[in-house]
C-alpha cells in the first residue's frame, strides 16, 4: 500500500482537527478561520465539523486576538490563533512580548500560558508588501517564547500537535510558500521532539544548516553541489527554539564547514545566533569561517523582484567557493566595488 | 456630567437615525431634503464622468490581473460613489490616505494608472510621488494609515495651510486599535481630518456582525467625542454632499468628521479569494439594483443636467482610458534589482553597499552567461 501524498497545508488542518478532536480545551480562532477556512485554508472545514464554539472568526484586531487568547489559557482553554500574514502580527507584538513570553516568568511559575500563535511567514510567492517577511528573529529574541517553523508536511502535523500540546506559548511559523508542496505522509504521524534538528542529508564535506522555507532550497543545492565535488549534509532546525546545539555542532565538527542558509535578513538574524553557537561549539573543527547565506538587509521587495533577494542554489554554491582553506581576502569585503 | 466641548451635548454628535440619502435606488429625488447642501449639478456631472471611468479602470485592472499582469488587484467595484466622492471633496493641496482598494481613487485623483499598479503589478512597493500627489502610500495594514493621517493633519493645522486630510479604511479595519487611537488623537488634537469608513458589509469572508456589535461604525465617533455621520454610499449625491460638509468642518476648525458610508463591494475580496465561500448572489443582487453609477445617471438626465451626448462622451473617456491602460502594462515594467539598495537609507550603510556590489557582480555574470 502506498502512502498518500499530503500537502503541508492538509497535513496542518489535520492536526487541528485531531487536537480539536482529542482535547476539548483547544479552541481555533483569528481572522476568516471560520466559514472561509481561513485566507490559506488552513482551517478548512474546522467549523464546520466542530461549530463555533470551537473555531471562529474574530473582530480584525491582532492585539485583540493575542491578548483575548492569553486570557482564555487563563482560563484554562487551550488557543491556537491564527495571525494572517507575517507582518500583520505586528500589532499583537505587545501582547506577545511583554505577556504571552513573559507570564510564566512574572508569576514565577503560577500562570501558563499554554497556546500556539500560528503565522504564514516568509516570501517566495510572489506577495506584495507586508506579506513576505521573514520575523523569527523577533520571536526567537524573546525569553519565554517556543518558535517552531516546520519544512515538511510530518513535521508540520507532528510540530503542530507538539506545540498545541506544550505548556509554554509557542510561535508557529508555517512557510507559506511550503504549504502546497507535497510528500508521501500517512497522518497521524508524530516526528522527533521540539528541540530536535534533523539531518535531512548526509554528508561529509560541509554542513548547511536551513528551517523553514530554506530546507528544500538547501536540499536541492546539495544536490547540485554533487556536480562540483561537494557532499554536502543539510540540517533542518526544526524548532529554533529551543535550539538544538548537539546536532548541529555534532554535524560541523563532523564536516568542519558551515554555511547558514535563511530567508530572512541576515544582519541580527537567526542565522547570526547559529554561526556564533557553531564557533563557539566547533572552533577546532572548523576549515573556514561560518558563513550566512540570507536576505539582504533590506525590506522585503516587490514581488517581480523577489528572485534576486531570496537565498537560492547558486548564491549557496558560490558560497562553498568561499569554504576552501584559503587566506586570500573575500572579494566581497574588498573596498567597494571589489566584486565587481 | 457637564459636557466640555460640544454645545449640543452628544446628542449633536450622533449620526442621523438613517444613512443619508438624496437618491432613491432608482435615482429620483428623495422626500425632504437632508440637512447638507446639495452638490452644484458641476460637480455631480463631474462625479458621474469619473465613476465611469473609474469602473472601466477597475474592469481593466481586474482582466489584467487574470492575465498575470498583476500580482493580485483588490476591487473596488460597486463602490465607485465613495472612491470618486472621497477625491472631490478633497482641494488640490489636501492629503489623502488610501487603502489597497483605493486605486480608482487614486485615478480619480490624477495619478497616472501605471503609477497606481506598480504595487499590484509588483515591480514597486509605491509607483506614485506622494509629495507631488499629496495621496501616502496605499496601505495594507489595516488601520495604520488612520493615526497617520490625524498627525498629518495636525501638522498642516500647526502650519496654518489650511489644508485637511481624508483617510479611508474598511468596515472590518474599525476594530483594529490603531483605528481608535486616531479618532482619539485628532479629536483631542483637533486635527482636521475625515475619516472615511467604507462599509462593504465585509472584511474578507466577516460579514459586519461579527465585527462589531456597536449600533453602527459611525456610532464608533461619539464616544471619542467626533461629529459622525453614516449615509448611503452608493448614493453619490449623499456621497459628495456629507463629505464635503465633512471636509468645511474640518477646514473650518471643527476637528474632525467620521463618515460611515454603506456600500457593498461586488467581487471578491481580490482576486485570490471566492466570495461564493461566505455570500450568495442573491445578496450581491440586491446590490447591484443600487448601482451609484445608474442612480446618478438617472437624476442627472431627469434634472437636463446630463444628455446623451455627455453620457456617450464618458463612455468614450472609459474606454480610451482603458485602452491606454492595456498598452501601458503590456510593456514589462523597467526592473532594476540594484535599486533594492536604494532608499533603505538615505545614505546606505556600508553593509549595503557591500551587499550590492555582490549582487552587481552576479547580474555581471548571469549576464556574461547569456
Ligand atoms: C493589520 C492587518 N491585519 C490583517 C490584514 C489582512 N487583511 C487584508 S484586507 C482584510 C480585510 C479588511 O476588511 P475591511 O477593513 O472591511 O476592508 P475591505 O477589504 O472590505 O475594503 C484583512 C483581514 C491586514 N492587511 N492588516
Ligand atoms: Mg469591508
Amino acid at each position: 500500500m502506498t502512502t498518500p501524498s499530503t500537502t503541508m497545508a492538509q497535513a496542518l488542518n489535520s492536526a487541528l482537527r485531531d487536537a480539536l478532536t482529542e482535547d476539548e480545551r483547544v479552541v481555533v480562532f483569528g481572522e476568516d478561520v471560520g466559514r472561509l477556512g481561513g485566507v490559506f485554508r488552513i482551517t478548512d472545514g474546522l467549523t464546520a465539523e466542530f461549530g463555533e464554539d470551537r473555531c471562529f472568526d474574530t473582530p480584525l484586531a491582532e492585539a485583540g486576538i493575542v491578548g483575548f487568547a492569553v486570557g482564555m489559557a487563563m482560563g484554562g482553554f487551550r488557543p491556537v490563533v491564527e495571525l494572517q500574514f507575517d507582518a500583520f502580527a505586528y500589532p499583537a507584538f505587545e501582547q506577545i512580548a511583554s505577556h504571552v513570553a513573559k507570564m510564566r516568568n512574572r508569576t514565577r511559575g503560577r500562570v501558563a500560558l499554554p497556546m500556539v500563535i500560528r503565522i504564514p511567514y516568509a516570501g517566495g510567492i510572489g506577495g506584495v508588501e507586508h506579506h513576505c517577511d521573514s520575523s523569527e528573529a523577533y520571536y526567537a529574541h524573546t525569553p519565554g517564547l517556543k518558535v517552531v517553523t516546520p519544512a515538511t508536511a510530518d513535521d508540520a502535523y507532528s510540530l503542530l500537535r507538539e506545540a498545541i500540546e506544550d505548556p509554554d506559548p509557542v510561535i508557529f511559523l508555517e512557510p507559506k510558500k511550503l504549504y502546497w508542496s507535497k510528500s508521501q505522509v500517512a497522518l497521524p504521524v508524530r516526528t522527533e521532539p521540539f528541540g530536535r534538528a534533523a539531518i535531512r542529508r548526509q554528508g561529509a564535506d560541509a554542513t548547511l544548516v536551513a528551517y523553514g522555507p530554506t530546507v528544500p532550497v538547501a536540499l536541492e543545492a546539495a544536490e547540485a553541489a554533487v556536480e562540483e565535488g561537494w557532499d554536502l549534509e543539510v540540517v533542518d532546525l526544526r524548532t529554533i527554539v529551543p535550539f538544538d546545539d548537539e546536532t548541529v555542532a555534532a554535524s560541523v565538527r563532523r564536516t568542519g564547514r558551515c554555511v547558514i542558509v535563511s530567508e530572512a535578513a541576515g544582519f541580527a538574524g537567526v542565522g547570526a545566533e547559529i554561526a556564533a553557537r557553531v564557533q563557539e561549539r566547533c572552533f577546532h573543527s572548523l576549515h573556514a569561517p561560518v558563513l550566512r547565506v540570507t536576505g539582504y538587509d533590506i525590506p522585503y521587495p516587490p514581488p517581480m523582484l523577489e528572485q534576486h533577494h531570496l537565498p537560492n542554489v547558486d548564491r549557496i554554491l558560490d558560497s562553498l567557493d568561499r569554504l576552501q582553506r584559503d587566506d586570500r581576502p573575500d572579494p566581497r569585503f574588498l573596498p567597494l566595488g571589489g566584486a565587481a | 456630567m457637564t459636557d466640555r466641548q460640544h454645545d449640543g451635548g452628544p446628542e449633536a454628535l450622533l449620526p442621523s437615525e438613517r444613512p443619508v440619502r438624496f437618491l432613491t435606488d432608482t435615482g429620483a429625488a428623495v422626500r425632504g431634503r437632508p440637512r447638507y447642501p446639495l452638490p452644484s449639478p458641476e460637480t455631480l456631472r463631474r462625479a458621474y464622468r469619473a465613476m465611469v471611468v473609474g469602473r472601466r479602470f477597475d474592469a481593466q485592472a481586474t482582466a489584467l490581473t487574470k492575465q498575470g499582469r498583476l500580482a493580485v488587484y483588490p476591487s473596488s467595484h460597486g463602490q465607485e460613489a465613495c472612491q470618486v466622492g472621497a477625491v472631490l471633496a478633497l482641494q488640490d493641496g489636501d492629503w489623502f490616505f488610501p487603502t489597497y482598494r483605493e486605486s480608482m481613487a487614486l485615478v480619480t485623483r490624477g495619478i497616472e494608472p501605471t503609477e497606481v499598479l506598480a504595487l499590484l503589478r509588483g515591480d514597486a512597493h509605491c509607483g506614485y510621488d506622494p509629495h507631488r500627489h499629496h495621496v501616502a502610500p496605499q496601505c495594507t495594514p489595516l488601520a495604520t494609515q488612520t493615526v497617520h493621517a490625524a498627525g498629518l493633519a495636525y501638522a498642516e493645522q500647526r502650519k496654518g495651510s489650511g489644508r485637511i486630510a481624508l483617510a479611508c479604511v474598511g468596515d472590518g479595519a474599525t476594530s483594529e486599535g490603531d483605528f481608535h487611537e486616531a479618532l482619539n488623537f485628532a479629536a483631542v488634537f483637533k486635527a482636521p481630518v475625515v475619516f472615511l469608513v467604507q462599509n462593504n458589509q465585509y472584511a474578507i469572508s466577516v460579514p459586519l456582525d461579527r465585527q462589531t456589535a456597536a449600533p453602527s461604525l459611525a456610532h464608533k465617533g461619539i464616544g471619542y467625542g467626533i461629529r459622525s455621520e453614516r449615509i448611503d454610499g452608493n448614493d453619490p449625491v449623499a456621497v459628495l454632499a456629507v463629505l464635503s460638509a465633512a471636509a468645511e468642518h474640518a477646514r473650518s476648525g471643527h476637528g474632525p468628521f467620521l463618515v460611515e458610508a454603506h456600500t457593498y463591494r461586488l467581487e471578491s475580496h481580490t482576486n485570490a479569494d471566492d466570495a461564493t465561500r461566505y455570500r450568495t448572489d442573491a445578496e450581491a443582487e440586491e446590490w447591484r439594483r443600487r448601482d451609484p453609477i445608474a442612480r446618478l445617471e438617472a437624476y442627472l438626465r431627469r434634472r437636463g443636467h446630463l444628455s446623451d451626448e455627455d453620457v456617450a462622451e464618458a463612455a468614450t473617456a472609459a474606454e480610451e482610458f482603458a485602452a491606454r491602460l492595456r498598452t501601458a502594462m503590456n510593456a514589462a515594467p523597467e526592473l532594476t534589482p540594484l535599486g533594492m539598495f536604494d532608499h533603505v537609507y538615505d545614505v546606505p550603510t556600508p553593509q549595503l553597499d557591500e551587499q550590492r556590489a555582490s549582487l552587481r557582480s552576479e547580474l555581471e555574470a548571469e549576464e556574461a552567461l547569456t
